[in-house]
């Protein structure tokens, strides 16, 4: 059904577009502009502005060197001068503007770029005057949701292109790409087809009472639906290697205060992003951080240590340090090997799942060549041992981690891989319908209550490859059944 | 002479575009080639089956009268998918053709604003883009406020059997040569189809031994719940198999077959296949089912469904003969097929009016369906409409959450046609709501509001409403003690033992429990026996009432899109951000709403969503 598909358009892709576009009626379409560079890189830093007001609004606040409006600039041209604060007359930067007329831009709209001199106070400078100027701050994406509802790009593309923007490392970017040339659609779309293999025979058995279509075999029935079940199941499970590969690996680095699960982000960041102290309980709240490790993105997420709070706001970093635990990917579990065990350690260990963890001994440095005060016998497998201080160990630290992740239970890379959330639910609810139907063909449903779910199922898949149900199903029809007075 | 509406074609279409026409008082003048040939069947004298049945249940509900003119005229009455959810079950009648004939005769001659008048029609007058009469082929000319044309598998018609080609509409009738060119000189495009029909044979030389007998119902219902039930005796149809001798028979002529020398011109149906066809497609099938059916009371004429065949006739007795129980049949008529002129439907409005001529519609065979169900269904909507016009009133137009008419006709503006269109149940997407139980409660009050369902009728479609919704009520309601004696009846219905109290409605839902069942469990006095209807009707309410809650959720997830209504005058090819396909496409099919447009093939959702920021800068 293409309603399904719509409505994926208007309302869950697009929370803000209803809001904005849909309900604004086109003459209001508002310009809109944003810092596009990241914020913090690059010595250069991009302003971007798109809508019908682009090129008015950058005009009253730039003058190029050589006297030219921008309004009588032809499209795609750049243009030297220097941005003023209109009122006082000011120079805020000296920039190179490119002008852009739709429709032969990303958003089909009139585009203007500014490349100033970077730093960001010289783009908020740039970007609070164009707001001035009678513009609206972008929300994050939406000059890609503007290319989307300007007809564009379409949703798919959308959402890689939306990715391509974030993807973190070369990896995340591939599968971006691959994901634009469609390696889901055509998996998905296989899976539809079989389906509606299945689907015709029971539509066959209703339409066509009185003709004898043949008939159909439930216990084939039931086997299909088992394997395009497990099919779906697998692409499922893929999105878990979809979201490694764009959000990263969620990383959390827990123990009990003061083991150095701090310090070991930092060594592992190789910068000073977390305070260290010699206090226990100095972590509050969680940090996250993206790193590389061995071409695998890891996010990194350092917890409060685990003990009693001693107040509120301890007590608040130690339950999202609990939260941090349970949704991580993988487990960086920490202990201090200058010290005896004591209860938090062996708390903590009773809370980490084994198969999800890597046991770390830390402040190697401190032993000089003696054994570790703390007993590792308690421990479900070998640990490895780093000192945070002095890097040691780091390097066997970042290949266990890679072993983790590569050579555990993950799915190979190649093939498709789920990486929108959207796809993912999509296929959550396929799988479930499929599983419905299947168990309808055991207990004997009644063929119009199978079809409704494996119409729901098409459906959802159809969501993902856009593809409409009726035409091809009746063609399948056809196809395999004998039909006809 | 001027009439408010002239109907051309006295077939199931023009029957009941005629009737509905006069019934809303407007003076009706239907034009026919043929008066002994009114509601003639060429085909099948069948009415209903998966799908097509729904259609008439609802020309009923309407006040149309196909439905009511089988009920007088059937010889076999059967329910299918009894087996089934009660969703997908639907009536099938076998009936005696020429007693539906007359009695479509009789009904059509005692309709007080109705005239009747045999003669062709040549030619459409088209003034200033509205059509404004008709010229009959005898130079007479009839003005009229709103026309509607039904003219079958007339136009240009061309008869094929084996290597004979000749003009004709139907066997033994003449084509209509003129209509077309007129229609083609205001703008219309019309396209070829091709359908075909079986050869009968004579009852009394088949061996009915060796078939199997096909009964009709015990108690045959009817598809009207106004007809009064009539007891007789049924007439039976026979089931017979093709075997590997019938395909060696078709193999060994097959290069004498249509199919291989090209003679039939048109796009036939894929499910209405030729027996050549079957065997040629479907070469591991060792057989074919053959339906031997009877056509009336009065004729010896049976109908072999399963057949088609426009082989030469010599062929098609050598085919015949090689399927058991036919050895020695003697062939009365052969089967034949028929190639005809029909206007691409995207050419319509959902009110069946055509887009470049007002006060044109078209009904029917015309717009390139098959069937008489179909048919008739867009004959009532045409009728209604085209009195609607006269009289400058909106036209109606059924939704497809409400109506299979409304699926049908949606379809066939929507979607472009590529063989003759049929109904099929699969087509609507709110089948559990579509129901042949239903089709009252959902649109009686529509034909009551239209003057076509007359006060007393709707008003025992009103109670039996309330009837049913009391019912729903108290089985909602009641609630059913663990004991000795409801366990008892449970284990009777062979059903598990109550172990907490549970509402009567939630024991119904188990799939062994019938509505008989717990109503006697619940201790009520209403019974199948004296409330046949509401009863049926809150059982099937209860057992499918997850599934129609979200059909309904879903009706109104989309509501916005259908409502949002797309101006006429809309230019698409001015609009930005539409991919040129799809722009031509809606410049072409111009839907009414959004949701519609959505359903166009090629317009993709993110044209939608272009489209509705357009038509929201417009308001
Ligand atoms: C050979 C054959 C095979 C068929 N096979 C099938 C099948 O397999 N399955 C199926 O579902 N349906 C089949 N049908 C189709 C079915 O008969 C039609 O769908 C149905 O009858 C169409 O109804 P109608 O009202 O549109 O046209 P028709 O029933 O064809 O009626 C047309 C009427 O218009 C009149 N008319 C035509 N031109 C003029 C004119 N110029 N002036 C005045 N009157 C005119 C004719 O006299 C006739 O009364 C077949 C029909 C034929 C002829
Ligand atoms: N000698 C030595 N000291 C270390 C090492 N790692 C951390 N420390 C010291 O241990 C103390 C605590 O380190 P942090 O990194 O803040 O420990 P933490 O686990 O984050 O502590 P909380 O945030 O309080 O839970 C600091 O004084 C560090 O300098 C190490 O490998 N060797
Ligand atoms: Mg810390």
């Amino acid at each position: 059904m293409p309603l399904m598909v719509i409505l994926n358009h208007l309302f869950c892709f697009l929370p803000a577009m209803v809001g904005a576009a849909i309900i604004r009626p086109m003459q209001e379409i508002p310009t809109i502009a944003a810092i596009s560079t990241p914020l913090g890189t690059g010595a250069i830093g991009i302003v971007r502005m798109t809508g019908p007001a682009a090129v008015g609004i950058c005009d009253a606040v730039f003058r190029s060197v050589k006297g030219l409006r921008l309004a009588d600039a032809d499209s795609h041209t750049i243009h030297y001068g220097a941005v003023f604060e209109p009122d006082s007359g000011s120079l805020v930067d000296e920039v190179l503007v490119s002008v852009m007329r739709g429709p032969g831009t990303y958003t089909r709209e009139d585009i203007v770029e500014v490349n100033c001199h970077g730093g960001t106070v010289a783009q908020q400078k740039i970007l609070s005057l164009f707001l001035k100027q009678g513009a609206a701050l972008a929300s994050p994406g939406e000059f890609t949701r503007r290319a989307f509802l300007n007809g564009r790009i379409d949703l798919a593309q959308a959402e890689s292109v939306a990715q391509i923007i974030s993807a973190k490392t070369e990896a995340g970017l591939k599968v971006a790409m691959a994901q634009l040339e469609g390696s889901i659609s055509r998996e998905v779309k296989a899976l539809r087809q079989s389906l509606l293999r299945v689907m015709a025979g029971v539509e066959a058995e209703i339409d066509f009472a009185d003709e004898d279509p043949g008939e159909p075999d439930f216990a084939v029935n039931k086997e299909q639906l088992e394997e395009i079940e497990a099919s779906i199941g697998e692409l499922i499970d893929s999105a878990f290697v979809g979201r490694v590969i764009s959000q990263g690996v969620r990383t959390a680095i827990v123990g009990k205060p003061n083991v150095g699960k701090s310090s070991l982000l930092n060594s592992l960041l190789m910068r000073e992003r977390a305070i260290v102290t010699e206090t226990p309980g100095t972590t509050r709240d969680t940090i996250e951080e993206i790193i590389n490790v061995c071409g695998i993105p890891l996010r990194l997420i350092d917890t409060a240590g685990l003990r009693p709070a001693g107040d509120e706001v301890e007590q608040i970093g130690i339950e999202r340090a609990h939260r941090a635990l349970e949704e991580a990917d993988l487990i960086l579990c920490l202990f201090d090997g200058s010290l005896r065990e004591d209860d938090h350690d062996r708390t903590l260990l009773t809370s980490v799942p084994a198969d999800r963890a890597i046991y770390i001994i830390n402040k190697s440095d401190m032993l000089r060549g003696r054994p570790a005060a703390f007993n590792q016998g308690l421990l479900p497998a070998r640990p490895v041992l780093i000192s945070a201080l002095t890097r040691q160990g780091l390097t066997e630290l970042k290949e266990k981690i890679a072993d983790f992740v590569l050579g555990g239970s993950l799915p190979p890379l190649e093939g498709p891989i789920v990486t929108h959330e959207r796809h993912k639910l999509a296929l959550e609810r396929a799988a479930a319908s499929v599983s419905r139907a299947a168990q309808g063909f055991r207990v004997g449903l009644g063929p119009e209550l199978i079809a409704e779910e494996l119409r729901s199922a098409t459906g959802s898949l159809g969501e993902i490859t856009g593809e409409e149900m009726l035409e091809d199903l009746l063609d399948v029809i056809f196809q395999e059944f004998c039909i006809g007075k | 002479m001027f009439f408010d509406v002239v109907v051309v074609g006295g077939g199931h279409a023009g029957c009941e575009a005629a009737l509905a026409a006069a019934r809303m008082d407007r003076s009706t003048l239907l034009i026919t080639l043929n008066l002994e040939k009114i509601a003639l069947m060429p085909c099948n004298p069948a009415v209903g089956g998966v799908g097509k049945g729904q259609l008439t249940r609802e020309i009923d509900a309407l006040g149309g009268e196909q439905g009511r003119n089988t009920d007088r005229s059937f010889i076999q009455m059967k329910m299918l998918n009894t087996g089934k959810g009660p969703a997908v079950r639907a009536l099938r009648a076998q009936t005696d053709k020429k007693l539906y004939e007359d009695n479509m005769k009789r009904v059509l001659s005692s309709a007080p604003s109705l005239k009747i008048l045999e003669g062709a029609a040549a030619k459409l007058v088209v003034s200033r883009e509205t059509a404004t009469g008709i010229e009959l082929t005898d130079g007479s000319m009839i003005t009229a406020g709103a026309v509607v044309l039904a003219c079958g598998t007339f136009l240009r018609g061309n008869i094929v059997v084996g290597d004979q080609r000749f003009p004709a509409g139907r066997m033994g009738e003449p084509p209509s040569l003129e209509l077309s060119g007129s229609l083609e000189d205001t703008g219309l495009k019309l396209e070829r189809f091709q359908s075909a029909t079986p050869p009968r044979i004579d009852a009394r030389s088949i061996d009915p031994d060796r078939m199997t007998v096909d009964p009709g119902d015990e108690n045959p219902e009817t598809f009207s719940p106004f007809s009064r039930q009539k007891k007789f005796e049924q007439i039976p149809c026979y089931l017979t198999y093709t075997t590997a001798k019938t395909h060696e028979v078709v193999r060994k002529y097959l290069h004498l077959s249509p199919i291989r020398t090209g003679s039939v011109s048109g796009k036939g149906p894929r499910y209405c296949p030729s027996i050549d066809r079957k065997v040629v497609k479907f070469p591991d099938r060792d057989r074919h089912p053959v339906f031997v059916e009877p056509e009336g009371r009065h004729t010896q004429e049976l109908y072999l469904q399963g057949l088609t065949t426009s082989m030469p006739v010599w062929v098609q007795e050598k085919i015949i003969r090689a399927t058991p129980g036919l050895e020695n049949a003697r062939l009365m008529r052969p089967g034949y097929a028929v190639a005809y002129d029909y206007a691409p439907p995207s050419q319509l409005k959902l009110s069946l009016e055509t887009k470049p001529i007002e006060g044109l519609f078209l009904a029917g065979q015309i717009n390139g369906t098959s069937g008489y169900e179909e048919a008739a269904a867009q004959g009532l909507i045409a009728g209604i409409n085209a009195a609607r016009y006269v009289r400058g009133e909106d036209p109606l137009i059924l939704r497809r959450d409400q109506a299979y008419i409304g699926v049908l006709i949606d379809d066939l503006v929507t979607k472009d046609v590529d063989e003759p269109y049929r109904m099929f149940t699969s087509r609507a997407e709110y089948r559990l709501l579509l129901r042949h139980d239903n089709a009252h409660e959902r649109l009686a009050p529509i034909g009551h509001r239209l003057g076509l369902v007359p006060d007393g009728n709707m008003e025992s479609v009103r109670e039996e409403n309330i009837q049913m919704k009391s019912l729903l009520m108290m089985l909602k309601t009641k609630i059913i003690r663990p004991s000795a004696t409801a366990n008892d009846l449970l284990a009777k219905a062979g059903s598990s033992p109550l172990t907490e109290p549970q509402s009567a409605a939630q024991i119904l839902k188990r799939p062994e429990m019938t509505i008989s069942a717990v109503l006697s469990l619940a201790g009520c006095s209403t019974s199948l026996a004296t409330d046949g209807g509401a009863v049926r009707r809150a059982g099937i309410e209860i057992k499918y009432e997850g599934y129609i809650e979200r059909q309904l959720a879903e009706i109104s997830r989309w509501h916005h899109l259908e409502s949002t209504y797309i101006p006429d005058d809309l230019d698409y090819m001015s609009l930005k951000g539409i991919a040129s396909e799809a722009r031509e496409k809606l410049t072409r099919i111009r839907p009414s709403s959004l949701g519609q447009a959505s359903r166009i093939a090629g317009v993709s959702p993110a044209d939608v969503s272009v489209l509705s920021l357009y038509i929201q800068a417009r308001h």
